[in-house]
């Protein structure tokens, strides 16, 4: 007898209920196309300094091949806890507050299921990284958004958060430099937002993958503010500063009853990350700093040019301060975001990322990567400028 | 001026206008630096570096080590400045170690790249011995792979 199976039933609810990525439909577009020219992609260009990929064809001649500790190769942990000390003033113990993880992705993941009991609610500020409001409901958590608004440069501001703290809040995630809007987060909000934190006993889930990429060189962390590092789990990872997005490298840094606990759902899932990653990633810290900055100043300058083009069209964009986005506004085209992205894939065949793909209030917005060559911005910003004259005489 | 100066060592065709608008600073500003720059000589030209092989040109290439007596007036100065001034020569650099010069030549081929270091170069009065290596196959030049690197399989769209 031959059995009816719904395939729907075998799916977990709570995954049933995750959307799919906005950004998931304008990719299929997109790659389907030849001759683009792609403002759209979230991770850096260059290819991964050749001395940190050196090192690791080193770990593989040495047949370092094989597990290391669930927390990570020691000698890796040591100089992560270095690295955050040097460059974020906070210190962690490398042998208990260090825990290293297949990307921050991994890290996000495992700090949301460490902290997260069923109806937990977690707020986030939006728009934002494509992850956050899916992690938090695969934890079983309740996501909460906070909507940034364009006039405040797309920052957090402490009293937006405030209006939805709950007794049910366990935490809040933050990423700054945020990427779509490249948002940063400034000393005096950052501090009012720590004091609600202790106020209403919240963790902070800080995501810093962009803290290397700031263009003045000025990022402070919320975990280092007094008495936050206890509720702080700080995440950090390879890919955007030493452009090593393959490598899948990333970390936490935490308490060590934090790290304890993210160690136990990680050691039971991916047990260890991959130890040429790993191997790779020391070198990228012992000996990576000027190879970083050599990007960052590439961005910097690609960043300046696509912002005077923009402005200069016609399409304000304000100056981000760090990360590598732009977050254009397009509210004067009268289109929607998406269809202005599709409107100018179809035209000129430049992709750009609509902006209600990080969330409903980045619409009226595009995000354009300068993660791209310099003669690809170039000929981008060209087809964009005669895209935005065609549409404004029609207006 | 040391901003302007990386885009152009990465770019000598870098307009004005466009280091500008890299560097978020006024065009004419850029223009004038640019100008008292190759004044003071602090640029001392512009160059393009070329696959000779691509071009289709055969070009002989030499590295010559080159050990000179040092003169009472001018050390190695006057030595290394008549060396340097022959059209055949490339670079010519001071060196540490167990020689004095070290002298890069290009001809056309083998025969003008041996007959410059036995006519012209080792009868120099305070030359006193050359050693010539000949290049065989060139990897890198002024910083740029022969052979770049692209990674074309990067997702076009990506969070």
């Amino acid at each position: 007898m031959k059995a009816e199976v719904k395939s729907r039933d075998y799916i977990a609810q709570h995954v049933q209920k995750i959307p799919r990525s906005g950004i998931r439909d304008f990719f299929e577009i997109v790659q389907s196309m030849s001759d683009v020219i792609s403002l759209g992609i979230g991770e850096p260009d260059f290819v991964t300094p050749w001395h940190i990929r050196e090192a690791a064809i080193y770990a593989l001649e040495r047949g370092k091949t094989g597990y290391t500790s669930n927390l990570g190769s020691p000698a890796l942990r040591k100089e992560i806890a270095r690295h955050v000390k040097l460059n974020f003033g906070i210190s962690y113990d490398a042998l208990t507050e260090v825990i290293v993880a297949v990307g921050v992705s991994e890290a996000i993941d495992i700090a949301l299921r460490a902290i997260t009991n069923p109806g937990d609610e977690v707020i986030y500020h939006e728009p934002c990284y494509v992850s956050y409001s899916p992690s938090i409901a695969l934890a079983h958590g309740k996501a909460v958004a906070v909507a940034t608004r364009a006039e405040d440069g797309f920052t957090l501001r402490a009293e937006e958060l405030r209006k939805v703290i709950t007794p049910r809040t366990k935490a809040i995630m933050l990423n700054f430099p945020t990427n779509p809007t490249g948002a940063v987060l400034e000393r005096d909000e950052q501090e009012k937002i720590a004091a609600l934190c202790c106020e209403h006993d919240l963790l902070v889930l800080t995501d810093e993958i962009y803290s290397d990429l700031t263009y003045l060189r000025d990022h402070q962390s919320i975990a280092s503010l007094p008495g936050m590092k206890e509720r702080c789990i700080f995440l950090h990872g390879f890919s955007k500063a030493y452009a090593m997005t393959g490598f899948r490298i990333g970390y936490a840094c935490a308490p060590a009853a934090l790290t304890e606990a993210m160690m136990r759902i990680h050691q039971y899932s991916m047990l260890c990350a991959s130890i040429i990653s790993q191997e790779a990633a020391l070198e990228a810290l012992r000996n990576g700093e000027a190879s970083a900055a050599a990007m960052r100043d590439q961005y910097e300058q690609r960043r300046n040019y696509l912002s005077y083009h923009f402005n200069d069209m016609g399409l304000q964009c304000h100056l981000p301060k760090g990360a590598f986005y732009l977050f254009v506004d397009i509210r004067t085209t009268g289109l929607s975001s998406r269809e202005f992205a599709l409107k100018l894939l179809d035209e000129e065949k430049v992709a750009v990322v609509p902006g209600d793909a990080f969330g409903p209030s980045g619409e009226g917005f595009v995000r354009c990567s300068y993660a791209t060559a310099m003669d690809q911005i170039e000929i981008a910003a060209v087809r964009i400028r005669s895209f935005v004259s065609r549409l404004k005489k029609k207006n | 001026m040391d901003a302007i100066l990386k885009i152009l060592e990465e770019n000598a065709l870098a307009s004005p206008d466009f280091i500008a608008e890299c560097l978020n600073c006024d065009a004419e500003e850029v223009r004038r630096k640019i100008k008292k720059m190759e004044e003071d000589k602090v640029i001392l030209g512009y160059k393009a570096i070329v696959d000779d092989e691509k071009a289709e040109r055969t070009v002989v290439r030499a590295v010559i080590e080159v050990k000179i007596t040092p003169e009472r007036e001018g050390g190695f100065n006057r030595v290394a400045d008549r060396i340097a001034k022959f059209q055949e020569v490339k670079s010519c650099y001071l060196m540490s170690g167990s020689y004095d010069l070290l002298v890069e030549v290009e001809g056309p081929d083998l025969k003008h790249a041996a007959a410059f270091v036995s006519q012209k170069l080792s009868t120099i009065q305070g030359v006193l011995s050359t050693a010539t290596h000949f290049v065989l196959k060139p990897y890198k030049e002024q910083g740029t792979l022969y052979a770049q690197e692209s990674f074309e399989d990067r997702l076009k769209v990506s969070p």
